[in-house]
């Protein structure tokens, strides 16, 4: 059945304000820590000290002396947990292999893995006794460095299992085929690992409510992904295990994966036999719930003095844990953003003795951008190109790598309206040429893009005897807005003011969702919020009798508590009539929304560009972002303000991914030696430039009946080389290393 | 974090009595740095005398100078209009520090003795000797990009974090001190230590010992001052390299010169050669730049702070350029 696509309506496009704007700043917003569940106690991790070998003897008696101690569990006296002597990853992707058991054997894996719990009634008692767990160790010889280990990357699992995966290597034209060029370039470049640390911890509030029925308030991306995991888990009815995440303060692809923490509080909870709180210390964050994992690149590029690209060679390693494979999308806007007709990519995955990294905003998308639009800077600066113009050469209308059309594409609005803001005119093709005082001025640019992707979604709309409408969804809003987004879309497919509808999310009992990822949610779950409501106006439209027969669905409307016609105003009928009609009852509809078959015609991408504008200090070395613009062609936008404050905060992540994020690992010990935010960096105020966004703002109805295309991702993919390229620009000095800190400039 | 007695005297005698007696006790004032130290089981004391209510928050004109009380507030001190206009070295090195959160909380005399920052002292997973003596360093073959180019020992490569002692060093302050044998003055310059053989040692306090005071002689550096901290973001990071620099000009012409570096060794590290250096040359870049190298004399770098060999001088000319405004 081909999907209505959405009317021009008020809503959509407004810049409404966030619907829970007020509880969030008001401190009213419940996030997982803090639901006061009675007899609530609280637990603490005690992570181990070494990053191989094997726990000896591990002493727990002054812990469990210490005052207001109920237990005390390691591997040694944990229940054991069903699903862990399957021996299976419990839940569908983001990895192959087998995601840490906690508690289960005493084989240590990486430093700070967790190798007890405590639980007691005060966190700081918890917290005292974790202090006296004495562990001896028998260490074995780890490998953490990546350098030293390089040689070691292998092509992942799901290449090998898979020819059609995007992770096996890819080549069009001739293998290498830069070589044949009479300008080449050779580059590599590295970046860090870069940590999770949104500004909520992890958290979670285990509960047993039965000794088969569980519910976990928990900070995750997806409520039922988490809810089958923690069901293959415990072997319990996936309508056993609830899962709630009705706020969560920030992710960035941090919870996506299920940790060992949660399922250790599980474990706690199951002991106590009472509700468990674990929230992890800020330490931890750095070591036991993902990151953006190190990654080595190379590219190879080669092109015509004119400017064509004859060939792109694109190799990348990524780092993982030795008990999981997780893979990334580094290489793969080789292939599809520029006329190259020569692309070669390989990707491979370098395990070693540290924890699973995990997506993190821009996924391998912002890694790979980091290290092909550097590239296509330095491709221009050898050509002496406008890197703009060389850029505008080599744009393709079609998708070179699958031969199809793009189902919309304004690249190039967004290249012509971000170098007019920037100001990029003043930008002088020699670097190093324009200065201020001591100060050296600079301006780049880098292209981001990420799939339009879309899954299946389902949502209940219930037109109740007030008027309002209630829908519910089991996605998550990790902060982009979605709540507000949805009541936007509602608002215009039912013809009512969005005061009278509400959007409920993060719970698993509602209709299912995917996770909320991979910039996908309005076009998944929005699609499904208008299936649902064009549904529901269908049945109010049968139930309202023959006023309303042959109506289109576009043209009924909800407002002022009775269903109307646009194209009638004399049809009418009362809200009390139609419950009548529907024997008193809500007036109920659950519509699943999925994607057609235009998926298998066209290839869909969201794109952007940013432009920076920096100033490098000649003497010291500092770097400071004076300006930045962000241009998204990101189809529909549904709400401008809350997707340019989107845009906004991805060019702040990209700034700190460009100058001020990476983990450093003191590899004779195994252990990250930056691990809280004093050492570890990310932008404070002071290094947030003012960033003026610009959306393209037309719908691509290929896609999704609303339009829209996808902005979380694209905001942070291209801002590190557009600033790495400025830095260029400002002073010849070309950094492949992220993060960019002065050592490197003077 | 261990438990721990709490007392909070407010008189001065009973609080240096209260610590003299227990070599376990720490004084705490602002917390900033301590609290942190303890919930990571860095520091372990088993009292804390709380000197927050005792009478030492006073900024004022003395004979010859300006005292400080040692619980100042660190914004207090740096938006005091005596210290604005006679100390304006001393109020950038101060503004430069945390963030306005922390310089509400943080003392003078807390300030002075925060602990160095170094990634092993704070991890007890980890070697070190100031934490631990004998345990061994863990910087000195570990990551220490962050780490002394002057005045280290194979003991201890760590630096003294602090922005407001460096400009106290440049200013030739003298620190007021009392103690179960009575009060006595350190000069700033004697206060902190190298690191020697006896790291877990940061200054020359003995036990039981308050610091009451900051005296700052009157000087001849009210205009051409300039602090310059080096770091890796815009705020809130602690200086990769700082330079503190005074400068007396007579037209164009250094008469008298004070400068010192944070960042770059155990305690302020003053450079008095240097500064010797520029007395009675032109203000000029070239001027700045022969004293840089004479205070570089002597430097030795690891193996991931060989930036701070360059960054250092170049940061002490952009300082004292700053200071005569050249820049």
């Amino acid at each position: 059945m081909k999907e209505q696509l959405l009317q021009d309506g008020k809503a959509v496009g407004d810049r409404m304000s966030r619907v829970d704007g007020r509880l969030k700043v008001t401190g009213a917003a419940t996030y997982s820590a803090e639901y006061a569940l009675p007899n609530l106690v609280h637990a603490v991790l005690v992570g181990s000290t070494i990053a191989k070998g094997r726990i000896r003897s591990i002493d727990t008696k002054a812990a469990e002396r210490a005052p207001g101690v109920l237990a005390v569990i390691t591997h040694v006296n944990s229940p054991k947990v069903p699903g862990f002597a399957a021996k299976q990853n419990p839940d569908e992707p983001p990895t192959i292999g087998q995601p840490l058991r906690v508690f289960y054997d005493d084989k240590i894996y990486f430093n700070d893995q967790p190798i007890a719990v405590v639980v007691a009634d005060t966190l700081e008692r918890a917290r005292y006794a974790a202090g006296l767990v004495k562990t001896q160790y028998a260490a074995e010889p780890h490998q953490t460095n990546f350098e030293a280990n390089k040689a070691r990357g292998f092509l992942p699992t799901q290449a090998k299992r898979n020819p059609k995966s995007p992770q096996n290597d890819y080549d069009r034209g001739q293998k290498d085929g830069y070589q044949s060029a009479p300008v080449k370039l050779e580059a590599e470049y590295v970046h860090e690992s870069e940590m999770h640390n949104p500004m909520e911890l992890q958290s979670i509030i285990a509960h047993w409510e039965a000794p088969d029925r569980l519910t976990v308030y928990d900070k995750v991306q997806a409520v039922k992904g988490t809810q089958r995991a923690f069901a293959k888990d415990w072997a319990l009815p996936e309508e056993n295990v609830k899962v709630i995440a009705t706020f969560v303060g920030g992710a960035f692809g941090n919870g996506l994966h299920n940790w060992p923490h949660e399922t250790a509080a599980i474990i706690a909870a199951k002991v106590t036999n009472r509700p468990v709180k674990l929230v992890l210390t800020r330490e931890q964050m750095f070591t036991m719930v993902g990151y953006r994992p190190k990654t080595w690149q190379r590219v190879a590029m080669g092109a015509t003095r004119d400017g064509k690209l004859v060939g792109i060679t694109h190799e990348c390693i990524g780092q993982t844990s030795s008990y999981e494979e997780f893979t990334e999308s580094s290489v793969q806007q080789t292939r599809m953003m520029y006329a190259a007709p020569n692309v070669s990519t390989r990707y491979r995955i370098l395990g070693l003795d540290i924890s699973t990294p995990i997506w993190m905003r821009g996924p391998g998308e912002a890694t790979g951008a980091f290290a092909l639009e550097s590239a296509i800077d330095e491709m221009a600066h050898l050509l002496n190109l406008d890197p703009l113009e060389f850029r505008l050469r080599n744009h393709t209308d079609t998708d070179p790598e699958k031969n199809k059309p793009w189902s919309t594409k304004y690249l190039k609005e967004c290249f012509q309206a971000g170098a007019e803001r920037i100001g990029w005119s003043k930008r002088r093709m020699q670097p190093g040429t324009l200065r201020e005082g001591d100060w050296l001025v600079g301006y780049g640019m880098g292209v981001g893009t990420f799939g339009a992707n879309r899954g299946v979604a389902k949502v209940r709309a219930v037109l109740r005897a007030d008027g309002s409408v209630l829908l519910q969804s089991a996605t998550t809003d990790i902060g982009p807005g979605t709540g507000t987004a949805m009541v936007q879309i509602a608002a215009d497919a039912l013809g009512l003011s969005p005061d009278k509808i509400r959007f409920e999310l993060g719970n698993s009992t509602f209709p299912t969702a995917p996770s909320q990822g991979g910039s996908s949610t309005v076009n998944t779950v929005g699609s499904a919020v208008l299936a649902a409501c064009t549904e529901l106006k269908q049945k109010l439209q049968q139930l309202g009798g023959a006023a309303f027969a042959g109506a289109a669905p576009d043209q009924l409307t909800l407002a002022g508590g009775q269903l109307g016609l646009r194209t009638n105003a004399a049809a009418k009928a009362s809200l009390a009539d139609l419950r009548k009609q529907n024997n008193g009852q809500d007036i109920e509809v659950t519509t699943e929304a999925k994607p057609g078959d235009a998926r298998q015609k066209y290839s869909m991408y969201s794109f952007s560009v940013h432009f920076a504008e920096v100033r490098v200090h000649a003497l010291t070395g500092e770097v400071r972002v004076t300006k930045m613009v962000s241009c998204a062609d990101a189809g529909t936008i549904v709400n401008q303000k809350t997707a340019g404050s989107q845009m906004i905060g991805g060019a702040i992540g990209g700034i700190g991914m460009a100058l001020h994020e990476g983990a450093l690992m003191d590899d004779r010990f195994g252990r990250y030696v930056t691990k809280d935010l004093a050492d570890y960096h990310v932008p404070v105020h002071a290094d947030a430039p003012p960033v003026e966004v610009f959306f393209v703002n037309k719908p691509d109805t290929l896609v999704d009946p609303i339009g829209t295309k996808g902005i979380g991702e694209i905001a942070i993919i291209g801002v590190a080389p557009a600033i790495a390229n400025a830095i260029f620009n400002a002073t010849g000095k070309r950094v492949r290393e992220l993060p960019i800190t002065p050592d490197k400039l003077i | 974090m261990n438990q721990f007695q709490y007392v909070r005297p407010t008189k001065q005698k009973a609080a240096i009595e209260a610590l003299a007696r227990d070599a376990n006790a720490q004084f705490i004032a602002g917390g900033t740095n301590l609290l942190d130290l303890m919930k990571r089981g860095v520091m372990q004391p088993q009292k804390l005398v709380d000197i927050n209510r005792l009478p030492l928050n006073k900024i004022e004109r003395m004979d010859g100078g300006i005292r400080i009380g040692a619980l100042a507030l660190n914004s207090a001190v740096a938006e005091d209009q005596l210290v604005q206009q006679q100390l304006p070295l001393l109020a950038q090195a101060l503004n430069a520090g945390a963030s306005a959160q922390l310089r509400n909380m943080a003392t003078v005399g807390g300030n002075m003795l925060q602990r160095t920052r170094c990634h092993y002292f704070y991890d007890t997973a980890l070697p070190c000797n100031k934490r631990e003596p004998g345990s061994g360093c863990g910087a000195l073959e570990g990551i220490n990009r962050m780490h002394a180019i002057f005045g280290f020992s194979d003991k201890c490569i760590a630096v003294h974090p602090s922005d407001m002692s460096v400009a106290l060093a440049a200013l030739d302050a003298t620190v007021l001190v009392s103690g179960p044998k009575g009060e006595r003055r350190i000069a700033f310059l004697d206060f902190h230590r190298l690191p020697g053989d006896t790291p877990q040692k940061d200054t020359n306090l003995e036990q039981g010992e308050l610091v009451v005071a900051v005296e700052v002689p009157e000087n001849a550096f009210p205009k051409n001052v300039h602090y310059l901290k080096v770091r890796e973001r815009a705020s809130y990071a602690f200086a990769l390299v700082s330079v503190a620099a005074a400068l007396q000009l007579d037209g164009n012409t250094i008469k008298a010169a004070r400068l010192a570096m944070g960042g770059v060794a155990h305690k302020p590290w003053r450079l008095t050669e240097a500064e010797a250096a520029l007395v009675g040359k032109p203000a000029t870049e070239e001027t700045f730049r022969q004293a840089a190298a004479v205070a570089m004399q002597g430097a030795k770098a690891f193996k991931h702070n060989a930036y701070k060999l360059k960054l250092a001088p170049n940061s002490i000319v952009q300082a004292l350029k700053n200071a005569a405004g050249l820049a």
